[in-house]
């Protein structure tokens, strides 16, 4: 097995006329995080997207835990090993807490439409163990209590919780998160830390896009800087702070 | 696996077998859920009798009708209330069933193929139900494949032509080949019969006298509680769970590792299949069927018993169901007596009151109750709540 869990080369992404994501290559290695920043625009979402085959990628290689992904469709990403959060909260929202976990384990159960209509024990077997692993990791995530309730109405630190519950279900390799921390405050963005380091610690790669600077610096093992699809720096938090390629694309170069 | 010995008596057994199905209770007792199921049983069964001796044998009838009705609404619930993929072309998977069975269980075919079938094809009805099902599910998939990536308005726009189609194929394929027969229809359908018995003529089983009406009405409770069985079961598995996920974000359920172009094709194709077992049920009922039965009036009408009842409940889709297949014929039986007693003559006829009661009746659903009058949600937390307090 090798050390790289994910690896992009040279991967391109255009909508039209518009290059989204440009030459962009990176590996992450099995048990960091690894976060990626960039300005508004900078295509950080377009390569979650692409990395969870939302999008398909234009050129390049992707290669995840030793296979090449180059056009699978979402659902053979999260077989694989890649779960995701999204930037603007997408639960189920009809469904309650403990079913939007459940969901998540969807790619590791087998049940089909006849194990459904018999309910054989296999089948009951597998949705009692789908329950617990569910219940189980509603209690992890901190809203236990709240399985009951629906998606929608959950309280936004619920809810982005909860979707960091239901991505753990697929039983990821990866997790990538797309900004969990924003809209938090400071004290339930110092609880979502502790709950990503306890994440990794269990053994999952966490990449996350993140605006709070704060928590980029004190979590990330290394992080990649994106502006306008390139990547223009990369490394470990303290060195990239200082980059004066980044400072540039953050605070604008006056030098030209 | 828990076993009961509360009673020894077979009857209980089976009937207690029955209920498990319907229920998550681990350790059976007899509580008062059960109770009601049970009284409700009896009622039910005892619904055509009550209805004869009351209302009239043509009322029975009117019954049987609902009954088609309802494994209709609960078909179109699986494609509309579990997944989400609003279809106003469901009538055409009736269609399919009861032309399966009109053209394998009639004379008809003898006019088309004359020296292969020369007295037509009559195959048995048991038969043709689990043809006609796979063919409406065939159909299912066919009118899918090609809507995967459509939603909402521009899914239903399609599914209404593709019922459209299939209504003015029946409509048109009695030339180069007299298929279908077209708007005369296709008659003089075999009767059901089950076991050996037909059921369109008076019975006598187990010493009580049982006109056609009854039996076909048992028949077709039989039908319906294994489509609610098949619901239900659906609905509490990973794949209703899939189906819901589906309707509520596609683009999580994909990242959540659903294969939404598999499940969405399983939706239709089930859905489809309910509506073909309901089609097959339906010709061999009336012994007569023609394209007019099936347009896109009884596609949207059908849409309706799931939206008023509530979609996604199937205890809200049946009360849909019942309420609008009983309801044109209260009001045909009611409302010219009515106006009669009142103003001596007829002012609105039965038909038009009943498109204005329709309407009047969605909008104030759609205003004060928009999930149904019996909506999903509210009786899981009834059963929650209950369960806790046992």
């Amino acid at each position: 097995m090798s050390n790289t869990l994910l690896e992009l080369s040279g991967i391109g992404k255009q909508f039209g006329g518009l290059s989204a994501l440009s030459e962009v290559s990176l590996h992450i290695r099995r048990g960091e995080i690894y976060g990626l920043i960039g300005p508004n625009g900078a295509g950080k979402t377009t390569l979650f997207n692409v990395i969870t085959g939302l999008y398909q990628l234009d050129a390049g290689k992707f290669n995840f835990n030793g296979h090449s992904y180059q056009t699978a469709k979402p659902h053979v990403l999260a077989q694989a090993g890649i779960a995701r959060t999204f930037q603007n909260i997408r639960l189920f929202a009809n469904l309650t807490a403990l079913e939007n976990v459940m969901t998540g384990r969807h790619p590791r159960t087998q049940a089909g439409v006849f194990g459904a209509l018999l309910r054989n024990r296999r089948t009951r077997d597998e949705e009692r163990a789908s329950t617990e692993r569910a219940r189980e990791l509603l209690r992890y995530v901190g809203i236990a209590k709240a399985h009951q309730t629906l998606a929608k109405n959950l309280s936004y630190g619920e809810q982005r919780r909860l979707e960091i519950a239901r991505a753990l279900a697929t039983d990821p390799l990866l997790l990538a998160l797309d900004e969990p921390a924003a809209g938090m405050n400071a004290t339930e963005t110092e609880s979502l830390k502790a709950l990503l380091q306890d994440i990794r610690s269990t053994g999952v790669t966490v990449m996350l896009i993140e605006h709070d600077v704060k928590l980029i610096m004190g979590l990330c093992d290394r992080v990649a800087v994106l502006d306008y699809g390139r990547k223009i720096a990369e490394g470990v938090p303290e060195q990239v702070r200082r980059d004066p390629a980044v400072i540039a694309a953050y605070l604008g170069a006056d030098d030209e | 696996m828990s076993r009961h010995s509360l009673c020894g008596s077979f009857c209980f057994e089976l009937l207690a077998t029955l209920l498990r199905g319907f229920c998550t209770v681990k350790n059976f007792k007899f509580t008062r859920q059960h109770l009601l199921f049970s009284l409700m049983l009896v009622a039910v069964l005892l619904l055509p009798f009550v209805t004869d001796a009351l209302l009239g044998r043509g009322w029975v009838r009117i019954v049987d009708f609902a009954m088609l009705y309802i494994m209709l609404a609960l078909g179109l619930n699986i494609v509309v209330g579990y997944a989400g993929l609003l279809d106003l072309g469901y009538i055409a998977f009736f269609a399919v069933g009861a032309y399966c069975y009109a053209l394998t269980g009639s004379p008809h075919l003898a006019l088309a193929f004359p020296m292969l079938f020369p007295d037509g094809l009559h195959l048995s009805f048991w038969l043709v139900v689990p043809l006609a099902a796979l063919l409406a599910g065939g159909f299912g998939v066919l009118l899918g494949a090609p809507t995967l990536r459509l939603r909402g308005d521009y899914l239903a726009i399609v599914t209404l032509g593709f019922g459209e189609i299939i209504r003015i194929f029946m409509n048109n394929l009695n030339a180069p080949v007299n298929l279908t027969n077209g708007p005369q229809g296709i008659s003089r359908i075999d009767p059901i019969s089950v076991a050996g018995v037909s059921l369109n003529a008076t019975q006598d089983v187990f010493g009580i006298t049982l006109p056609s009406v009854h039996l076909y009405f048992y028949l077709f409770l039989g039908f319906a509680a294994l489509v609610v069985f098949v619901s239900h079961r659906l609905e509490k598995s990973r794949i209703g769970r899939a189906w819901m996920a589906i309707r509520e974000d596609e683009i999580a359920a994909a990242s959540m590792g659903i294969n939404t172009r598999n499940l969405k094709l399983l939706a239709f194709a089930m859905g489809a299949m309910f509506g073909g077992v309901s089609g097959t049920l339906f010709a061999g009922f009336q012994g007569f069927v023609s394209p007019e039965s099936f347009s896109l009036m009884e596609s949207i009408m059908v849409l309706c018993m799931v939206v008023l009842g509530g979609m996604g409940n199937i205890y809200g889709v049946i009360l849909g169901g019942l309420l609008l297949a009983l309801l044109p014929e209260i009001l045909r039986h009611s409302v010219v007596p009515l106006q009669q007693a009142l103003f001596g003559k007829t002012l609105i006829d039965p038909e038009s009151l009943r498109m204005l009661l329709f309407g009047t009746a969605l909008i104030v659903v759609m205003l004060y109750r928009p999930a149904g009058l019996w909506p999903s949600r509210v009786r899981r937390r009834e059963l929650e709540s209950d369960e806790t307090t046992v």
